[in-house]
């Protein structure tokens, strides 16, 4: 089923319409329900409270909305930032094609990220605070400062592809203000991802060893780093599916590569880092927080570093393992980090936490409603055609069942 | 001066009178099923007994001491740190040390991050989980009764001198004296735990079976993520400009994208 909107500037002109379609497909059926499930939720979350709408507790104040919408929304859009420093900065052009469609979803996991956090805090009104009473000392304060804007920056950002449609007046002025935008909208993500990690320094003795270290900044910021390959290959090969278009294979392997060797850091910077504290008893302790744990180096770091520089990642099978053994070691991190590792500590005493039925509602609602936005906007902009991707016969001139003009 | 109180266990007989007093002076609300809960009950909770309402708990444990059992009542609140994690903690300056000693939370500013909650070393803060608009809560350490010279509404009516409220130099002496003369534990916990903490103890049976977090750091939490704060800044700065120069650089005798 096809919805079109057309609208007609100034009838009597010379035929200058904007046309806006939105396929409906039984996926996307799927995701508005998940999406009109989470926005009850989120009324009941409004109106009765936190308690109301989730599990946490005295023990446990940060849940899965911190740990999947925020940690992981983030470190999952860090793709964004990532290849503009390689494409734009370094001026790896062969990676052009895929630089807007990351740049969008970047944007959408950063909007995913502020509406959670928005639905998280308990004084939703006063999210502005931070912005006048400067609590400077916090690490807080740097993630709110950096991520609030770095999500303006990115608006602007994507309000560059979006002149080429709609306020055309207004791209030449986007234009000439990209570099600009470029380049603080790569330091600030590097500066928050960092601290993201940061943000669990202050837990001395509440953390696992495993995973407090004085590395949390550099491992936050190389992980969310090279999860932008994984990503890729993940969302093109959905994006795929749904547009019927593919990635070339060289550049899926450039960047599995470039990724690979930022993974290859990390796992050196986590060795020296066993080796500083002295935990390589607890990492092979074959615990549950140390199955965890190397479970995330194994699969999550080593066999993609293994797939990055062999002949496997030369095929779209292996690219796509690649992919997604990736991003699941990235989600076992933060996990990780927020569960696993203040497990022990803060259940001494009977402390209990399991996410409410009504917390993956909210999650998974907010994910839909960031693919049904991912999918409105590929569709209506010039995103994954853009230059230098082989475009396999659109499915966009597909007859619909349905239409709507409006003049 | 700083102010501090000194809690010298062996000599609490757990009347209770501290919660009464604490209750009235702070209006806070009585709950029917927190009543009816003895010191006993609220030494096995996750949460010690304290809840938003809850401020400050007597905890009763039951040790051996010499061979034979004793019964030993904690009372359980806010440490009120002399550097606090939890003022470091919160990026809206909602939670704030006053010279005087206590470390006092104000909601107007509080956005409900839960962040303090999180750095908390003694796991002391609670979250009014229940209400629409929450905030958090614990201990005040009675800021307008001890910045007018007055000790705080629990001290003010102990009967047995468990508790004593003076100058923090003078109370860590007094507590040092008290441990040589009663045989105590050697210990005053709060003198640089967590960087030192306005309220001190001192026992005559091991903290660790008191459910004392006794292996806590020593250094101030603030200064853990202090040196990355400061830092930011200026590789923030620094970034910023060798991505520019790269930019440049990189885009120098090149077409531009597009």
């Amino acid at each position: 089923m096809d919805i079109i909107t057309t609208f007609e500037k100034e009838a009597g002109k010379k035929h200058h319409s904007l046309r806006w379609r939105f396929r409906l497909t039984p996926m996307r059926l799927v995701f508005m329900a998940i999406a009109v499930a989470a926005i009850a939720v989120i009324l009941v979350r409004f109106i009765f409270g936190l308690g109301a709408a989730t599990n946490l507790n005295d023990q446990w104040p940060w849940g899965l909305w911190i740990a999947f919408d925020v940690l992981l929304g983030v470190a999952l859009a860090g793709g964004g930032y990532g290849t503009c420093l390689i494409i734009y900065v370094l001026r790896r052009d062969k990676f052009y094609s895929i630089a807007r469609s990351t740049m969008l979803t970047s944007l959408l996991g950063y909007i995913v990220v502020v509406l959670g956090l928005l639905i998280e805090v308990g004084q939703w009104f006063n999210f502005w605070r931070p912005y006048v009473s400067w609590g400077h000392t916090s690490v807080l304060f740097e993630v709110f400062w950096c991520v609030s804007c770095y999500t303006v920056i990115q608006i602007l950002e994507f309000c560059e592809v979006a002149t080429e449609k709609v306020f055309r007046g207004l791209h030449k002025y986007l234009k000439k203000a990209m570099p600009v935008l470029l380049i603080v909208g790569i330091t600030l993500p590097t500066l928050h991802q960092s601290s993201l990690g940061e943000l669990f320094y202050i837990m001395v003795g509440k953390e696992n060893p495993l995973w407090w270290s004085v590395f949390l900044p550099p491992f936050f910021l190389l992980s969310s780093f090279f999860v932008g390959a994984g990503m890729i290959i993940v969302e093109s090969s959905l994006a795929g599916k749904a547009f019927n278009h593919k990635v070339e294979i060289p550049v899926l392997r450039g960047l599995v590569r470039i990724s690979g060797g930022a993974m290859i850091l990390y796992l050196i910077l986590k060795i020296v880092d066993m080796a500083v504290k002295g935990t390589f008893a607890n990492a092979f302790a074959f615990d549950l927080p140390s199955i965890l744990f190397l479970s995330e180096l194994l699969f999550g770091v080593i066999i993609p570093i293994i797939i990055a520089f062999s002949s496997l990642s030369g095929t779209r099978k292996g690219l796509l393992w690649f992919g997604v053994l990736d991003v699941a070691g990235v989600i076992l991190n933060r996990f990780d980090v927020v569960f696993t590792g203040m497990g022990k500590y803060l259940n001494q005493y009977g402390g209990h936490y399991f996410p409410a039925w009504t917390e993956f509602i909210v999650s998974l609602g907010l994910v839909s409603i960031a693919c049904l936005a991912y999918l409105f906007i590929v569709e209506n902009f010039n995103i994954i055609e853009h230059r230098g991707t082989e475009a396999v016969e659109g499915t966009t001139t597909e007859n619909g069942d349905y239409a709507v003009t409006a003049k | 001066m700083s102010k501090g109180i000194l809690v010298d266990i062996p000599k609490c007989i757990g009347c209770e009178s501290c919660s009464v007093a604490c209750k009235l002076w702070n209006e806070l609300p009585w709950d029917s099923q927190e009543k009816n809960k003895t010191a006993e009950d609220r030494a096995k909770e996750p949460n010690k007994g304290l809840w938003p309402d809850e401020w400050t708990s007597i905890n009763r444990y039951d040790v051996k001491k010499n061979g034979s059992s004793v019964g030993r009542y904690v009372k359980t609140q806010c440490f009120h740190c002399e550097d606090p994690a939890c003022v470091s903690a919160c990026f809206s300056k909602a939670l704030k040390k006053l010279p005087e000693g206590p470390v006092v939370y104000d909601q107007k500013l509080c956005v409900g991050c839960r962040y303090c909650m999180m750095a908390c070393p003694f796991d002391i803060l609670r979250y009014e989980w229940k209400k629409a608009i929450p905030g958090v809560s614990k201990c005040q350490m009675c800021p307008s009764r001890v910045t007018n010279n007055q000790e705080t509404a629990c001290t003010s009516v102990c009967p047995t001198g468990a508790i004593t409220f003076g100058d923090r130099d003078q109370l860590l002496a007094e507590a040092k004296k008290r441990i040589k003369d009663n045989g105590y534990v050697n210990r005053v916990f709060g003198e640089k735990e967590a960087g030192g903490t306005s309220w001190l103890y001192i026992s005559d049976v091991p903290f660790e079976d008191l459910r004392f977090r006794t292996d806590v750091t020593t250094k101030s939490l603030p200064s853990y993520t202090e040196g990355y704060m400061k830092l930011t800044p200026f590789i923030g700065g620094t970034w910023a400009a060798v991505l520019a120069g790269l930019y440049i650089y990189n885009n120098k005798n090149k077409e531009p994208l597009e």
